[in-house]
């Protein structure tokens, strides 16, 4: 997908230039445009088979032409999984997340950014270095502190441990750095407050930033497999992913069935990525991390 | 509205850079006060004090009858213009200028008949909804100011006010300030390293270098009675020419001073080395028969200013320094040849390369000890 974005985002800024640049070759493509198909088979091939009958998605050589479209393998789908719940739950703790990492991250990352304290310097490295712990180190201690909470198997477990993160908050506050102090030495003569300043001053300039932060904390949190299958086991308070597995499950063999469950959870993420591209793209060049 | 108070005030920043030193001000309630000098002399530093954006090192800082060390900016209540005048990009004009007022919980129909009176004042009333990046620099300016007195603070900070405008508002400006300040009375600090705005528009400069105090008193004062060498050489545009000189005993005659060919009599200075200060305005074209102290000038170059012309050449002697030149000279000078400027009348002007004899009443040379750099009287 990542070739696809940088096409996209090379294209000259100015009016005139991409007018002409639109018709014009250029050698780069022999290289994006095989890459480009190769992206986008798996994706073409999962919408196809998603409209197929199950004879159809067993036949060999694959039949990329259906000789009839069959929609009726999405409400099957919706008939035989509480579909709609899942995406509720997700829609629930996605939502969540996003907001609570706006929040926090933003008071973090502004006081990192702007108060002196005692030892600011080494409690940000420390924050930092967390970001080099896989999660799986992190899981077991994670889960037994969730678990002594008594949220296992509910919503709030997904959502209470990831409402910050280090990455948000090193990510604003390399931003909230880039802001002229004087805009918030002159807030504060006027009379506002240090969270006055945050939320009047600070955060309104914050735009981009913010929304490159909620953008990829979106992404993370709706894909996220690996801590919903530890902390929720009822049916009923399932994310959309660990669902998708659940459903993989019982029906192994009804490939149609899969791929129209699969399209249906990909859809969300794959339409906020085509709105939201170039925060996308800005979050993972600011902060050098991969997608 | 209220007097303004330092006593003793150090500033240290981390790292050990000292950029106050036992400064002491006293700012009557009403003044216009202006602490001038050249970069990294302290100035903004004392501001920022004042404003409580710093914290002193040591000593006191008092506004009105509190002692406001440890009280936050926001309750100073003091207002602050800015170099870049810091307006809130995202709020347009109207909401810029009422922002302070609505942060300190003022009635919402107050905000506004206050942010419309100001608005009037300023010449500000078309351009409330616009934003700061449709104005021009010196709408800004007045955005920055009216933000500033909207609030009716206290005491009146500034920052370089005036110096990201071009030549000609900044000359319009500095009356507009000077007017405002008459018609309002408010207690204002301004810092600047621009001298001639200090000068015009002070009641009273503080010279400051090195985070000292140099001198403190009325622009004329502080221009006809310079108190050392560095005050000398900053205040008054061209700056004053400075020669090497030495007093020595001549009996009943006082003593006698001579600096290169300049000899003239001053009585009661101690012998020793001196530096002789002449302001380029009391340097004159000499008649041939002219009594009196005189320097034959050779010219270099000549800058014409209309009624008037800057002629800089060189004379016999040796060049001393204030230590507030701002840049060193790009042609090193012979040892032997003193840089002197002097402003004629444009009529009959010398070109390069002329020699001309000037002359200096003896009453307008002013005498600076060469150890101290302290004023001789």
């Amino acid at each position: 997908m990542t070739t696809q974005i940088l096409t996209q985002t090379e294209r000259p800024a100015r009016e005139e230039e991409r007018e002409a640049s639109r018709f014009l070759f250029s050698p780069w493509h022999l290289v994006l445009i095989p890459i480009a198909v190769v992206m986008l088979i798996p994706m073409v091939w999962m919408l196809v088979t998603s409209l197929e009958t199950l004879n159809e998605t067993r036949h060999y050589p694959p039949v990329l032409l259906p000789h009839t479209l069959v929609p009726g393998n999405y409400t099957q789908v919706l008939r035989q999984a509480p579909f709609a719940r899942w995406f509720v739950n997700t829609m629930i703790v996605t939502v969540a997340t996003v907001a609570g990492n706006l929040l926090f991250c933003s008071l973090a990352g502004y006081a990192f950014a702007r108060i002196k304290f005692f030892g600011r310097e080494v409690v940000f490295v420390l924050l930092l270095a967390t970001l080099m712990i896989p999660f799986q180190v992190v899981m077991i201690p994670t889960f037994i502190i969730v678990k002594d909470l008594g949220l296992i198997n509910s919503l709030n477990a997904l959502i209470v441990p990831n409402l910050a993160n280090a990455f948000g908050v090193f990510l604003l506050r390399q931003f909230f750095r880039t802001l002229p102090v004087e805009l918030e030495e002159a807030a504060r003569i006027d009379g506002a407050s240090r969270l006055s300043v945050l939320f009047k001053i600070v955060l309104p300039l914050s735009g981009p930033v913010l929304a490159t932060l909620a953008v990829i904390t979106f992404l993370w949190t709706w894909n996220d497999f690996l801590w919903p299958l530890i902390t929720i086991y009822t049916p009923n308070n399932m994310t959309l992913q660990l669902g998708l597995t659940e459903f993989q499950g019982t029906h192994q063999d009804a490939t149609n069935l899969l791929m129209a469950a699969n399209v249906m959870s990909l859809l969300p993420v794959l339409l906020l990525f085509f709105l939201a591209q170039k925060y996308f793209i800005r979050g993972i060049a600011t902060s050098g991390l991969k997608g | 509205m209220a007097r303004v108070a330092l006593h003793n005030v150090t500033k240290v920043f981390h790292g050990g850079t000292c950029a106050l030193d036992d400064l002491s001000l006293e700012i009557p309630d009403g003044e216009f006060l202006i602490l001038v000098g050249p970069s990294g002399c302290g100035k903004t530093t004392a501001l920022r004090l004042i404003a409580g954006l710093e914290k002193a090192s040591s000593g006191t800082i008092t506004i009105g009858d509190t002692t406001v060390n440890g009280v936050s900016p926001r309750d100073r209540d003091i207002a602050m213009v800015f170099q870049n005048y810091a307006l809130y990009p995202h709020m347009t004009v109207y909401r810029n200028l009422g922002f302070g007022l609505r942060e300190r919980r003022t009635p919402r129909r107050e905000v506004d008949r206050r942010v419309r009176e100001i608005s009037t004042v300023l010449g500000l009333d078309d351009l409330l909804k616009r934003r700061p990046a449709q104005l021009s620099g010196g709408q800004r300016q007045r955005v920055a100011m009216g933000r500033a007195l909207v609030r009716e603070p206290k005491a009146f900070l500034l920052d370089e006010p005036l110096s990201n405008l071009d030549a000609k508002l900044r000359v319009q400006m500095r009356a507009e300030l000077k007017r405002l300040h008459a018609k309002l009375g408010i207690t204002t600090i301004y810092v600047t390293h621009d001298q001639i705005e200090a000068m015009t528009l002070a009641d009273r400069i503080v010279v400051m270098s090195a985070g000292k105090a140099l001198q403190i008193g009325t622009p004329q004062e502080v221009f006809s009675r310079p108190a050392n060498l560095f005050v000398a050489g900053f205040i008054g545009s061209p700056a004053m020419n400075l020669l090497r000189g030495r007093a020595s005993a001549r009996g009943s005659a006082g003593t006698e001073i001579t600096a290169g060919e300049l000899r003239f009599a001053r009585p009661g200075v101690p012998d020793g080395e001196v530096v002789v200060g002449i302001r380029p305005e009391s340097l004159a074209p000499a008649p041939a028969d002219a009594a009196g102290p005189a320097l034959d000038l050779e010219v270099d170059l000549v800058e014409p200013l209309g009624e008037q012309a800057l002629v800089h050449g060189t004379v016999a002697g040796t060049a001393a320094h204030s230590g507030a030149e701002e840049e060193q000279a790009i042609l090193t000078e012979a040892a032997s040849r003193a840089p002197v400027t002097a402003v004629f009348p444009a009529e009959g002007l010398p070109g390069p390369g002329d020699r001309v004899r000037i002359r200096v009443a003896p009453e307008r040379i002013y005498l600076f000890s060469a150890a101290t750099g302290e004023s001789i009287w």
